[in-house]
């Protein structure tokens, strides 16, 4: 079972959400860090030991020797990494998105697939029970989705095995790639307008993805009513609220899950998770 | 010889103001450096999403112009010309007919490198900014 922890907003609590849910469950659990901007589920819950490996991605290898100046490739690029002129190919690596329509639109086999590195992934058991795959990208790579394919490529099929996919931020590519193929998602926000402008945004995204969604109201008790309001409106349901609280917030500076500390609240996350697999088999 | 000389223009005539911009400028004019007559062509990727120097370093080479006058020049635009064997002189300022007569009475001085970052001429175009405002501080 795939569930996806994602927001519209940054700093919702999606990563402590993930974590905390995986702590309450702690058997078969996989999460899946896919802010590969920014991964930080192993700050939280560090590898014991940790298995890394190269993500790379497709790019073009040019023959001069064959190349006939057709400037097909050229032409065809949808971002304009290939500049073709009677002196030779110029190519642009870090604007390619590795499509490998060049190849095949040259007519005379100049091309051919190469690959490039773009980050790197991590994979480890961290506390008993939960495995940890995060991926990091590497600095002034400007397009992060293959590594977060990399990433959930690493996902147990297994029945028993519950994935959390603790998703960037945003409504754009990363995000829709994260949350793909998921069974469930939960959107994290907080009760204020901010919070509701990109919820809203999140789930006009995840509906076209088909996908059962249910909210969390972190650091409840602040802002106002508008997201139970529209929750309420959307038939959303509204499946935990995680109040604003001074101990939670220390213990998460400290890099310290607050159901560590707080056992009461991984029954509420166990009762949250029941909840999920009932909204799955809606 | 004759000469081909392209120059990013604001409008499709020699008086037009130059284009600051290099790859999302509105028009390329294409001078004959001898007996000045042109064509105006508008920018095919002025509104491309990406890689518009390298779009337009293509187009010109392309229309086999060997000289580009312009305002500024991005890395990756620069790289494409030069490897191109295309000549880049930076700096010009009023119609394209003064660009012309800058240059020829040699006041331009060749470009040896980018004279702007990358992406300087998409304005406001802040499209391309990926998963911007994640509220972390």
């Amino acid at each position: 079972m795939k569930i996806a922890i994602a927001s519209g907003k940054g700093g919702t609590g999606k990563t402590s959400v993930a974590v905390n849910l995986a702590l309450s469950l702690r058997d078969s659990v996989q999460i899946l860090d896919c802010d590969a901007d920014e991964p930080n589920v192993h700050t939280l819950l560090p590898l014991t030991q940790d298995q890394i490996q190269p993500v790379f991605t497709m790019v073009p290898e040019f023959d001069e020797t064959k190349c006939t100046r057709s400037k097909n490739c050229s032409a065809f690029c949808p971002t304009h990494a290939i500049f073709v002129s009677d002196q030779g190919i110029t190519f642009f690596p870090e604007i390619c998105i590795g499509c490998g329509g060049c190849i095949l639109s040259c007519p005379s086999q100049a091309i051919q697939e190469g690959q490039r590195q773009l980050g790197v992934l991590h994979q480890g058991m961290t506390a008993p029970g939960i495995e940890v795959v995060y991926g990091e990208l590497d600095v002034g790579e400007p397009f992060v989705v293959p590594v977060i394919k990399a990433v959930k490529d690493q996902a147990k099929n297994s029945e028993g095995t519950v994935v959390l996919v603790d998703c960037p931020p945003g409504v754009s590519c990363p995000m829709v790639e994260s949350v793909h193929g998921v069974d469930y998602c939960l959107l994290v926000t907080e009760p204020t307008p901010f919070g509701l402008h990109d919820l809203r945004l999140a789930v006009d995204t995840v509906r076209q993805l088909n996908i059962p969604i249910g909210v969390i109201v972190n650091r409840a008790g602040i802002g106002d009513q508008q997201v139970f309001t529209y929750c309420a409106s959307e038939d959303i349901p509204i499946l935990l609220e995680i109040p604003h609280s001074r101990e939670i917030a220390e213990l998460f500076s400290e890099g310290i899950p607050f159901t560590q500390r707080m056992p009461d609240w991984q029954s509420k996350f166990r009762e949250l998770f029941q909840v999920i697999q009932e909204g799955i088999r809606k | 010889m004759n000469t081909k000389i392209c120059v990013t223009a604001q409008g499709p005539t020699l008086e037009a103001p130059v284009d600051d911009r290099f790859g999302r400028c509105a028009n390329f004019i294409f001078v004959d450096s001898d007996t000045l007559e042109f064509e105006a062509i508008p920018n095919p990727g002025a509104m491309a999403s990406g890689g518009a120097g390298i779009q337009a370093a293509q187009f010109i080479v392309d229309h086999k112009a060997k000289i580009v006058l312009t305002g500024h020049v991005g890395p990756n635009a620069y790289n494409a010309l030069n490897a191109g064997g295309v000549e880049v002189y930076t700096g010009t300022s009023g119609t394209v007919r003064n660009a012309i007569n800058q240059f020829q009475s040699s006041q331009l001085t060749k470009t040896s490198s980018p004279t702007a970052p990358a992406h300087t001429g998409t304005g406001r175009g802040r499209g391309r900014g990926r998963g911007g405002g994640r509220g972390r501080w």
